[in-house]
């Protein structure tokens, strides 16, 4: 029987996969519902599995399947045929990663019980040297934040309180970032193994995944995982056999990138507006209920099961400390090979721009990328020597946030990507506090003089002190990390916005 | 009627974390829309005041206050999408279905979404509950 693969990630089925997958069982082939492998570009991306080997082809569409079965490519390799790529795994934009959060993502159905080794482990071992463990590894949040985790991890466990809570982060609202969407909908179980682990380490019985009313199949996938997981015991009372009790619940967020502001979720969660709260206290002292809570990006969380795989040495030793072990980057917008680049630390921008993303998707030249989603920075080509890494980044202004990129070609206009950003600020603000909820306003309305040519000194002075505003007075980051793109888009790209000035 | 209809579609979220904003996706998914009588009832069954939850029906872009059109088709307008053409592709759409953005068309609704996680195949649409990557006038003409 000839098996094929056919993605039920989001892009697969934004490109017709499901449609594919019908024609290929209507052929005769056991369909298996794969997670992506983060090839993009190449989605919906088959794999057809005969005795011996497993070649996929790609893109495909309903039209070229067609053609494909009709040429026989359940029963024989079409090595011919323009499609086809042989084995993925020995594509150069795979064979080059380091996939330790993603390394099961693709092969298999998403729903597979995987070997619960790590957990095992980790349950094995005392929750002290857990996050000793943690803390060696140099493991810092991939939300966006970069906070070392060792250290909410001890918080958590060393406050007294009737109970604690996990709260994963998945409300991944930043353009250009996929990475939680694809692990939801590729491996859901690395996720839940990283949240059992982190749960017994801190000493919290319950978890909740706060996850973005944007991603249906995710909700979907992650919900029959969950009942898997319960079966299999791997959540629920005495996980896996040991004495540990944990549950692990979904929530869908309402669609507010808000949201994904921690403590904004943390009222999201507790069913109010999603307003942030004046921190301190911080969450790993009084979070959800007033409870101590560990909030985790879904990608920090299912980092866990590798690190005590591996040992908190030998993942550290990935990377470039003290940025550790391995970002899962998304490579997006205007670019010939998309997807998702799970590295070390350390690659360089042009490696992501021109080494895995081949350039602009239109051929024309490179403008700028925008690095870490709406609230991140634009970068020229002249910074694509940078190697990513927290403190490279945070050197050139910039931040990884949560690995986004997004190229540009030159026919993008700065001015009105800045424009954008304070647009965005206003119609995400959650209102709370006033440099974010007017000064977004103002920035757009200024910022819209300079786009029609009508704005004078004046208005460049008062981006500049509205951005100081927010940057020094917002209560969180929206308002405060807004300036961001405006700034170095003003920076580095003068010309987009002062040939505009009439004299 | 009305009242005990939707009461069953609320009161199994009573005593859920956040139950509330379950009791309103639900609501959405049953009637389409949160009607103005189902807010003192979702008041009374959360213990709260209509004004806390038509606070939070607004500010949520999930929860609408009107009847659905007929297709509502959503438009990602965040960065990776625009580095693609979502500029150009809201305006043809605009042109295509005589509507604005955000406005309600006769049959269709273009709504403004910001990222649905197709970010390196985009621009990104979602037409009714269908996700579409790679998205251009031509695709929708064709209904797949």
């Amino acid at each position: 029987m000839t098996i094929a693969y056919v993605p039920l990630d989001s892009v697969a089925v934004a490109m017709e996969a499901n449609t594919v997958a019908a024609q290929l069982a209507e052929a005769g082939a056991t369909v298996i519902r794969n997670g992506s492998r983060g090839l993009a570009w190449l989605e919906p991306l088959i794999e057809v599995q005969d005795e011996k080997d497993r070649v996929a082809y790609g893109p495909v569409t309903p039209e070229t399947v067609a053609e494909l079965i009709s040429d026989g490519v359940l029963h024989h390799q079409l090595i011919r045929h323009p499609l086809y790529i042989g084995s993925i795994e020995n594509h150069d934009f795979l064979r080059s990663q380091h996939r330790l959060v993603f390394d099961r993502v693709g092969y298999d159905s998403p729903v597979d019980f995987p070997d619960p080794t790590d957990t095992l482990n980790a349950l094995a071992m005392s929750p002290d040297a857990l996050i000793d463990m943690i803390e060696t590894s140099g493991l810092r949040g991939r939300g966006g934040a970069g906070f070392p985790a060792h250290i909410k991890w001890r918080t958590v466990r060393g406050t007294e309180a009737p109970a604690k809570y996990l709260v994963c982060n998945a409300d991944e609202g930043d353009s250009g970032t996929f990475a939680d969407r694809l692990l939801l909908e590729g491996d859901p179980f690395r996720l839940i193994e990283g949240m059992v682990i982190a749960g017994y380490a801190t000493g919290a019985k319950l978890g909740i995944v706060y996850l973005r009313s944007e991603y249906p199949i995710a909700k979907t996938i992650f919900l029959q995982a969950l009942e898997i997981a319960r079966a299999r015991n791997l959540i629920g009372r005495n996980v896996l056999g040991s004495d540990f009790d944990f549950d692990l619940e979904l929530f869908v967020g309402a669609g507010a990138y808000i949201c994904g502001e921690e403590t904004s979720l943390l009222e999201s969660l507790e069913g109010r507006r999603g307003q942030i709260r004046v921190k301190p206290p911080v969450p790993a002292i009084s979070g959800l209920l007033s409870m101590p809570t560990l909030v985790h990006n879904v990608i920090s969380f299912a980092s866990v099961p590798a690190i005590v795989r591996l040992g908190g040495d030998a993942y550290r030793d990935l990377g470039v400390a003290p940025s550790s072990g391995t970002m899962s980057f998304q490579l997006a917008g205007n670019v010939k090979r998309g997807g998702l680049i799970e590295v070390p630390f350390g690659i360089t921008l042009r490696e992501m721009v021109e080494g895995y993303g081949q350039g602009t998707l239109s051929g024309r030249p490179f403008k700028t990328l925008q690095i870490g989603g709406p609230l991140g920075a634009y970068l020229s080509h002249q910074e694509l020597d940078t190697p990513l890494t927290y403190e490279a980044m945070t050197d050139i202004g910039a931040g990884i946030g949560h690995g986004g990129l997004v190229i540009f070609d030159d026919t993008v206009d700065l001015a009105e990507q800045a424009r954008y950003a304070f647009e965005f600020c206003e119609l995400e603000s959650c209102g709370k506090c006033t440099p974010c909820r007017i000064g977004s306003v103002r920035g757009k309305e200024t910022m819209e003089q300079i786009i029609g040519g009508r704005a004078t000194d004046r208005e460049f002075n008062m981006i500049d002190d509205l951005c100081e505003v927010m940057d020094r007075t917002s209560l969180c980051q929206m308002g405060g990390m807004t300036p961001i793109p405006v700034r170095s888009a003003m920076e580095r790209f003068q010309q987009d916005f002062r040939h505009r000035t009439k004299p | 009627m009305i009242e005990d209809d939707a009461r069953t579609h609320i009161l199994p979220h009573q005593h859920k974390l956040g139950g509330v904003i379950h009791a309103l996706h639900d609501l959405m998914r049953v009637y389409g829309y949160i009607h103005e009588e189902h807010l003192p009832i979702v008041a009374d069954v959360f213990n709260n005041s209509v004004a806390e939850v038509r606070g939070l029906v607004s500010f949520y872009e999930d929860f609408k206050t009107h009847i659905p059109a007929h297709t509502t088709i959503r438009v990602c307008q965040a960065e990776a999408c625009q580095a693609v053409g979502s500029r150009q592709l809201t305006k043809e759409l605009e042109t295509f279905y005589r509507t604005e953005l955000g406005h309600r068309g006769k049959d269709v609704e273009l709504e403004a979404v910001y990222c649905l996680g197709l970010c390196a195949s985009g621009p990104a649409i979602q037409f009714n509950d269908r996700l579409i990557a790679k998205a251009s006038i031509e695709k929708l003409r064709v209904p797949g």
